[in-house]
């Protein structure tokens, strides 16, 4: 009786055995990494802009204070967008023929806004509030991060929920004066621990109840 | 009308047929019978009938399954109390159904119950396509399908886990477990029987097709010996597994408060009316096939009338189910339960609750009778009611125990829609399908375990 | 119009030519009315937000498919896409991003004020609560005022100004009038004709006035198709002058109803509702008191739900009830024996025992004769001056609106009229029948309406102007009581919408004053000390303070009536403003349509309700329609059978059976205006009803009005309360230990917050105004009618009715049931994926993004308060009508479980803003909107762990009890018990 296959598919029979397996385990590697990488995270790829505007340049080189362009970040769920206006109170003077600043003159003469790309996004069924956070000492840059080095703006972090979680489970660990919150130089003492501690029994954090699906979904 | 195949075959001091191998099957015989089926060039005209008939329901549920993803569970007829349907009573149906396979190979090998042989390549068969049917409807089932991942435990970027309390997440363990198992089994079973057809082959296409899934089996002795242990080691895995599958399924009922479903004797009567309704298919299946593939010298009136002995028994099992819940909800004195047995029998599904005790209680006791047993005609008949009764009783349990609760300002009943009945009859197609080629492609009676019985013919006589 | 004309698309495309966009295609169907080009007017628009509508069309089911793919394949592992931000370019300063403004302003019903607070987010009114600065609103609304702000974005309004059909536009508009007013001038303007409804805007009637003035022939008709006229006509027979009649229900310890659903359609129901409620809510049993309601009515209404002796009875016998009353009294009238001799007889005792306190109110649907027997009653009795006073009407001009309409009428036949002018109001479809509206207003040469939607009259308008909405307008008008708000806008008009105040200003020369400068100048004309930071203050507070209607002193002039009515053995046919339509009005309004009808609970249709009795005599079951043949005129209609009906009247609700209006409103009902006469306009004898052996689906949401049994409605009297405060725990399980439960009892310790609430039976109303609070609040989704009959709508808090007593004149319980928030929740153990959780301050969450749809939580809710998105109910919604939802709120898809939350949205508001300044959260700081809306503070919402909250309070009252407690669910929501306070003397 004739051979129906050649030697070989003994190999070939027991390495499947293994590839099966390499396989599964690879096929959720992979997901995992798509997940996490920037390409789905968008995690310091930075943002195409109608203008390209540069916090390095305003925060860093010119000091500018955050709010003074996101008024409400102490008071409202939103930081603020400034209004053309806000732009127009130093570029009416400066840079007026600049052509990259283009947009803004001509959003004013318009009065058409000028439409940003969204860089620090969050699902619509997540309802994050920029005040009680800042008001409890998280600093801009816990989650923003570096803003004073960007010259394009990038999102630092995932946003995922996980993540979220992280502060969310230990707060202590990220909290910080509330003076030094909009400081973009602070950086956590040695004793972040400790001083994390007596923050959250200052401010009040409720650390247990911060998991709470209800606080951040309606 | 009895069978004149078995006239030639001896009868037990009992009166009971008592081969279980007509006489004058060799070794040879055995095999070419069997494995010439999958080898043949064509089917039988039936088998065309057969497949076609189960193929055009399969499209039916492709068709449903498509509008159900565009337009949502909605199509269905569903509502607020009634929020499990359909789609639920035919999960548990078909689990239920997945019982007899496990049942007959692993139990009954380990209880050294030889008769099984000629029918155990089938039953597990039966029961990897019906769990495959069942296991599809919970994911029909969801409002969102596209994320039911979310019920397994898995790293995600959430940092959340699934809730363990909930009997949902012991389903999908459970289920998938049962179906991996069985899986495994029948494929195990299968391998040397794939190496004979594979020998018989002449077309070196099929040697090769045949070859690949026989795993290079050569009927070394090292071989069998490998074989049977492990065959043996799977049996006592799998036999626990018959008893916590359909347990698990009833928690889904009995550990929610629904008066009608909040029961402790769920767990042993779905139990035993799992393999009920496994054998009653068994049998709706093995009667015509014999009759079509002329098995009758190697599936016996012995084989069947075993069966049905074990239908009779689990059946009575069932009955004593009911009417403990009858009693049960009388002497809890508790208003709901009273009200929920009330609303069973007269409400406005009481026909229904009716029919299921004629079709699963009264009819079944015609098995009593040995005549009846062997006749069959009438057995194919029991069991085909015996499979609707199974249906209709989870159809009791789900929708008149939900339709009127605690609440009577939301009490609203059910109507199943088109599309309700499209999925039911499209997996009964699913079923067939996948039954119809396995039959035609596969060799579906154990060869190798059959052959034994040519070597020792005594013991089959036991 | 012809409707059977053919199609013809040429004109079509002529008439198109010029026109951009979809935004005119409205108007086409105006243009060419036939039944094919409405049927490819409504392909075009699909009934998507309105209705879910399940066609089966190659087309849709393959972009279904497409859709459904992209869902089930990948949209679980898609990445997010990247969004615009868009700021502002010159930001208002009032403005915080992301922050909620509040107006105070009105809005208008029948003519009367309903002082509200609007919400507007990023200049986008979403929300509608009551002012509890306005004498009318105290900080409730009716379910309409909910609504209104649905209206606002209805896709179905009047965009556009239309000449004969054809987009035009304003100024074309008024040099026309113009051109047609100069020839007017020189006969005094004998050919104009003005037609309003009840009207109480100071503004607007200088306006008529000044008007009036210049063309002095010219003549101003009003029409309100629920008028009161027959409330004037009391006043005028009693008093000799039209005076308004105020009722203080807080004063009185007896009341009786004359067919008077005081709770509900008076224009001041809000009020009078919290007076009464005021009187019914117990304490403790010592000393406990409550007034008692005595009701007299032909059909079921929430006044009568409420009452501790309800009479039904035919509403031409109500008059001799009340002449039997008044004689029983001591008053000279004529009156013959009623077969129900007793329970007057009982009546007269009570309300003789309670001199002063007692009240005695006829409702507007009864005939004069009637109101003048009340008026003689209350004097007799001293109420008046006690719990009755008599003012100044709100409207200026109160006139006697039928025979006002019936001179137009005579006017227009004669064809003396060149411009007849209308301010809203659908005369065509609303005026009765025997006048015949429609024949005479096409004799008229130029007709102009002011118009919020398209209907039935603009078909006969050469000129259609589309209205601005009450959140779009600046304006004034008047409450019940005559104190005056001033009405802002919220946003500009979203369409082309102007107000009454320019149409008329646009008559006048100059024309082109908006209405801000209109109205702000007639106030200031009004010599107010300090005018400008009194009229910020009044527009602060929703009221110009001070501006309610002086006492009149009246003396009765009249003596007892002669009969009118008689009761007749014949069948009475009775026409009654809908509860959730009203008049026809709010046929389009979504949320109103599925809003269930009280005691009824039929939603998207009205139907002739008919008594038990009677169904029996006629062989009738729900559904069935017969043809009711009144006044030589025929309908046919589906009956309805309501317990408590009086056993020979027939109940038709006005409003529905529109020919023309939006798509939600389309199909809806049948046309009772169709039967009503200028002889019957609430009622009337000779009634014929006959079976047609056809059926048709009504729908509704409850299907069971029995508690089986159950411990669901607690009810009792009062004399059993006082006898011993805990009576009805008596043969009740009693509630189980905290810990009888597998799981830890202590799992979560509320230390922090432990939120709760409490619903008092024994005031609800079951008024409704809770439930569509909750819809707008919470983004609840319309599903139609095929989707409720199907068991699926979507009411987070529903008023359920339960029946007790006989089937004639049932007693009725009303019990609104929320989430009961458990403590011990069954829903919570058996979801897969924890979408469903309890949180450290006792709420049920509900996670929709987390939810897969597996509906096990929603069986094993004991309440069945859980509401699932079986299809996608938010399908197919304009960007227009998806600026009302409420961004607090996540807008669930399809396969999603949602229910209550507590308004969690608002607590964690609140919470934020205590936080911010480190305080913790004041009892009353949350109110939810369920509790906002409710006209009778039934629902109370607070933090159990505060000792000093109203709810813990309300828990502790003896009449507090756990609906279906013995389940240990341990509910956050607890009710209060129902209190009857029947008269010992009578058995009911």
């Amino acid at each position: 009786m004739a051979q129906i296959f050649s030697p070989r598919a003994n190999t070939i029979a027991r390495s499947s055995i293994v590839g099966v397996v390499a396989a599964i385990i690879f096929g959720g590697w992979a997901t995992d990494a798509i997940y996490w990488s920037p390409y789905s995270t968008y995690v310091h790829v930075p943002q195409e802009q109608p203008v390209p505007f540069s916090h390095k340049h305003h925060v860093d080189g010119l000091g500018i204070d955050c709010r003074y362009c996101h008024t409400s970040v102490e008071t409202s769920h939103y930081a603020g967008l400034p209004p053309t206006e806000t732009c127009m109170t130093c570029h009416s003077q400066l840079w007026t023929q600049a052509p990259l600043l283009a947009p803004i003159h001509r959003s004013l003469a318009s009065n058409t806004p000028v439409k940003w790309t969204r860089v620090n996004d969050l699902p619509d069924f997540v309802y994050f509030d920029h005040s009680i956070h800042v008001n409890k000492g998280v600093g801009c840059v816990t989650c923003h991060g570096q803003v004073d080095q960007m010259p394009l703006m990038w999102r630092e972090n995932t946003l995922y929920m996980k993540w979220c979680l992280e502060c969310h489970r230990a707060p202590e660990n990220q909290l910080r004066p509330r003076e030094e919150v909009f400081n973009m130089k602070w950086t956590k003492p040695a004793d972040q621990a400790a001083l994390g501690r007596d923050l959250v029994s200052k401010y009040h954090v409720h650390t247990d109840r911060l998991t709470n699906c209800s606080v951040c979904h309606h | 009308m009895t069978d004149p195949s078995d006239k030639p075959l001896g009868i037990t001091p009992l009166g009971y047929p008592s081969r279980l191998l007509a006489p004058g099957e060799s070794y040879d015989s055995v095999t070419d019978r069997i494995a010439s089926i999958p080898l043949a060039k064509h089917p039988p005209r039936q088998w065309y009938f057969g497949f076609g008939l189960g193929f055009i329901f399969f499209m039916l549920l492709l068709w449903a399954v498509t509008w159900l993803f565009a337009k949502g569970v909605g199509i269905w007829g569903i509502n607020i109390p009634v929020a499990w349907g359909f789609a639920i009573v035919n999960f548990v149906w078909w689990i239920g159904i997945g019982h007899a396979g496990t049942f007959i190979s692993a139990i009954l090998l380990l209880l050294h119950q030889r008769w099984r042989t000629a029918i155990n390549r089938f039953s597990e068969a039966m029961t990897l396509f019906a769990v495959a049917c069942a296991g599809m409807f919970p994911l029909l089932h969801l409002g969102r399908p596209w994320v039911f991942w979310w019920i397994l435990p898995y790293p995600d970027t959430m940092g959340v886990w699934p809730q363990f309390r909930s009997p949902l997440v012991w389903d999908v363990f459970a289920v998938s477990t049962y179906f991996t198992v069985s899986l495994l089994f029948w494929y195990l079973g299968l391998v040397p029987d794939l190496a004979s057809v594979r020998d018989k082959a002449v077309k070196l296409w099929q040697k090769r097709i045949y070859g690949v899934l026989a795993l290079g089996w050569r009927g070394s002795a090292a071989h069998w010996q490998r074989q049977q242990s492990a065959y043996l080691l799977l049996a006592g895995l799998a036999t626990p597994l018959v008893l916590s599958v359909h347990s698990v399924v009833s928690f889904d009922f009995s550990v929610a408060i629904v008066p009608g479903w909040h029961s402790t004797i769920f767990p042993p009567y779905f139990v035993a009316g799992a393999i009920y309704s496994g054998f009653a298919m068994v049998l709706n299946i093995v009667i015509p096939v014999r009759k079509l593939y002329k098995l009758e010298s190697l599936i016996t009136m012995r084989h069947l009338n075993n069966m049905a002995n074990v239908m009779l028994v689990t059946g009575e099992i069932v009955a004593y189910g009911y009417l403990i819940e009858a009693f049960m909800s009388w002497y809890s004195g508790d208003v709901f339960e009273e009200y929920m047995m009330k609303n069973r029998a007269f409400g406005p599904y009481g026909w229904v609750f009716w029919a299921l005790m004629i079709l699963n209680v009264i009819i079944p006791q015609l098995l009593w009778s040995r005549k009846i047993r062997m006749n069959l005609l009438l057995l194919f008949l029991i069991a085909l009611s015996i499979n609707l009764g199974m249906w209709v009783e989870r159809f009791v349990i789900v929708i008149t125990s939900l339709n009127r609760d605690f609440t009577p300002s939301a009490w609203h009943l059910y109507i199943p829609t088109f599309w309700d009945w499209a999925t039911l009859a499209g997996s009964i197609g699913l079923f067939f399908t996948l039954q119809f080629l396995f039959m035609r492609f596969l060799p579906m009676i154990s060869i190798s375990e059959t052959r034994e019985f040519v070597a020792e013919p005594k013991t089959a006589e036991a | 119009m012809k409707a059977d004309a053919p199609l013809d698309l040429d004109t079509i495309r002529q008439r198109l030519a010029g026109t951009r966009g979809r935004k005119y295609w409205r108007c086409l169907e105006e243009v060419a009315e036939t039944p094919a080009f409405e049927e490819f007017l409504h392909r075009e628009f699909p009934a998507g937000a309105s209705e879910w509508g399940d066609e089966f069309s190659r087309r849709g089911f393959l972009q279904l498919m497409a859709a459904s793919f992209a869902l089930a394949g990948f949209s679980a592992c898609t990445k997010q896409p990247l969004e615009k931000i868009v700021p502002y370019v010159r930001q208002p300063p009032e403005l915080t991003p992301g922050k909620p403004l509040y107006f105070a302003t009105a809005l208008t019903l029948g003519g009367f004020a309903q002082g509200v607070v609007a919400t507007s987010h990023e200049g986008r009114p979403t929300k509608i609560e009551g002012n509890p600065d306005h004498p009318v609103s105290l900080g409730a609304t009716k379910v309409f005022t909910q609504a209104a702000v649905l209206d606002l974005y209805d896709p179905d309004r009047a965009q556009t100004v239309l000449r004969a059909g054809q987009p035009s536009d304003w100024n074309t508009f008024v040099s026309a009038m113009h051109a047609i007013l100069q020839d007017q001038q020189t006969k005094a303007g004998t050919g104009i004709r003005i037609l309003t409804g009840s009207t109480t805007s100071p503004t607007l009637q200088s306006q008529l006035n000044a008007f009036l003035h210049q063309y002095s022939a010219a003549k101003w008709h009003q029409w309100e198709p629920l008028s009161r006229d027959n409330i004037r006509d009391g006043a005028w027979q009693a008093f000799g002058e039209i005076v308004e009649t105020q009722y203080a229900f807080d004063k009185a310890d007896v009341i009786l109803a004359l067919d008077a659903d005081f709770l509900f359609t008076h224009p001041s129901s809000l009020r009078y509702a919290r007076n009464f409620a005021q009187r019914r809510r117990v304490k403790d049993a010592a000393g406990a008191k409550m007034s008692r309601l005595y009701a007299v009515e032909p059909t079921p209404t929430i006044t009568g739900s409420m009452a501790d002796h309800r009479l039904p009875v035919s509403s031409a016998e109500v008059e001799a009830i009340a002449r039997s009353l008044a004689q029983k009294l001591g008053l000279e009238v004529e009156a013959a024996a009623t077969p129900h001799e007793e329970w007057v007889a009982a009546v007269a005792r009570d309300l003789q025992a309670h001199p002063g306190t007692g009240i005695v109110i006829a409702g507007e649907t009864q005939p004069a004769a009637v109101h003048v027997l009340a008026h003689l009653i209350n004097a007799k009795l001293n109420n008046s001056g006690q719990t009755i006073t008599y003012t100044v009407p709100a409207e200026p001009v109160p006139v006697n609106q039928l025979t006002s309409l019936q001179t137009l009428i005579k006017d227009l036949q004669s064809g003396g009229v060149d411009l007849l002018i209308m301010m809203e109001g659908n005369p065509v479809f609303d005026t009765p029948a025997d006048l015949g509206f429609a024949e005479a207003v096409a004799k008229a040469k130029t007709v102009v309406r002011l118009g919020f939607e398209e209907n039935e009259t603009s078909r006969y308008c050469h000129w259609h102007i589309p209205a601005a909405h009450a959140l779009e307008s600046w304006s004034d008008v008047c409450a019940f009581d005559g104190t005056v708000t001033l009405i802002q806008p919220l946003i500009e008009p979203l369409f082309e919408g102007k107000t009454a105040h320019e149409l008329i200003d646009a008559l006048f020369q100059p024309p082109g004053r908006n209405s801000y400068d209109i109205v702000r100048a007639y106030w200031q004309a009004q010599k107010w000390p300090n005018f400008e930071k009194t009229w910020r203050t009044a527009l602060n507070d929703g009221v110009v303070a001070g501006s309610a209607s002086p006492a009149q002193q009246v003396k009765l002039t009249a003596k007892a009536p002669s009969k009118t009515a008689q009761a007749s053995g014949k069948l009475e046919i009775l026409f009654r403003p809908d509860p959730s339509i009203w008049d026809g009005r709010f046929v389009n309004n979504g949320w109103l349509q599925e809003l269930p009808r009280p005691i009824s609970k039929l939603t998207w249709d009205n139907a002739a309700l008919v008594s038990p009795v009677l169904a029996q005599r006629e062989k009738l079951e729900n559904g069935d329609v017969v043809t009711l043949k009144f006044g030589g005129r025929t309908l046919r209609a589906p009956v309805w059978i309501m317990p408590g009906q009086a056993e020979n009247s027939v109940t038709l609700h006005l409003g529905y059976g529109r020919e023309r209006t939006g798509r939600v409103g389309a199909g809806t009902g049948f046309n009772a205006y169709a039967l009503r006469t200028s002889q019957a306009l609430w009622s009337g004898a000779g009634l014929e009803i006959k079976r047609t052996g056809e059926k048709y689906p009504l729908v509704d949401t409850q299907k069971h009005h029995s508690v089986e049994g159950r411990d669901i409605v607690r009810s009792g009297t009062i004399g059993e309360f006082t006898a011993n405060a805990r009576f009805l725990e008596a043969h009740k399980e009693p509630r189980p230990e905290r810990d009888v439960t597998l799981y830890h009892p202590d799992e979560f310790k509320y230390d922090g917050y432990k939120w709760g609430m409490s619903i008092d039976l024994n005031v609800c109303i079951g008024c409704n105004a809770c439930t569509i609070a909750c819809q707008a609040e919470n983004n609840i989704a319309v599903v139609g009618k095929t989707q409720v009959a199907n068991g699926r709508e979507m009411h987070w808090i529903r008023v359920d009715a339960y029946f007790q007593g006989s089937l004639d004149n049932p007693e009725v319980n009303n019990q609104p049931v929320p989430c009961m928030h458990c403590e011990n929740a069954p829903c919570e153990l058996v979801c897969p994926v924890g979408a469903t959780v309890h949180d450290d301050e006792g709420l049920n969450v509900q996670v929709y993004n987390r939810c897969i749809g597996t509906r096990y939580c929603s069986n094993n809710c004991p309440y069945k308060v859980r509401r699932f998105n079986f299809l996608e109910f938010n399908a197919g919604m304009t960007p227009v009508q998806k600026m009302v939802k409420n961004p607090d709120v996540t807008v669930r898809s399809r396969g999603v479980m949602e229910k209550c939350t507590y308004c969690t949205q608002r607590i964690n508001a609140a919470r934020i803003t205590a936080e911010i300044a480190n305080r913790k959260i004041r009892d009353g700081e949350i109110i939810t909107a369920c509790q906002a809306a409710c006209p009778v503070e039934a629902i109370v919402f607070g933090d159990l762990n505060d000792p000093e909250s109203r709810v813990v309070k309300l828990k502790g009252q003896p009449l507090d009890y756990w609906m279906l407690g013995e389940l240990n669910t341990r509910p956050r929501t607890s009710y209060l018990a129902k209190l009857r306070n029947p008269n010992p003397e009578m058995k009911s």
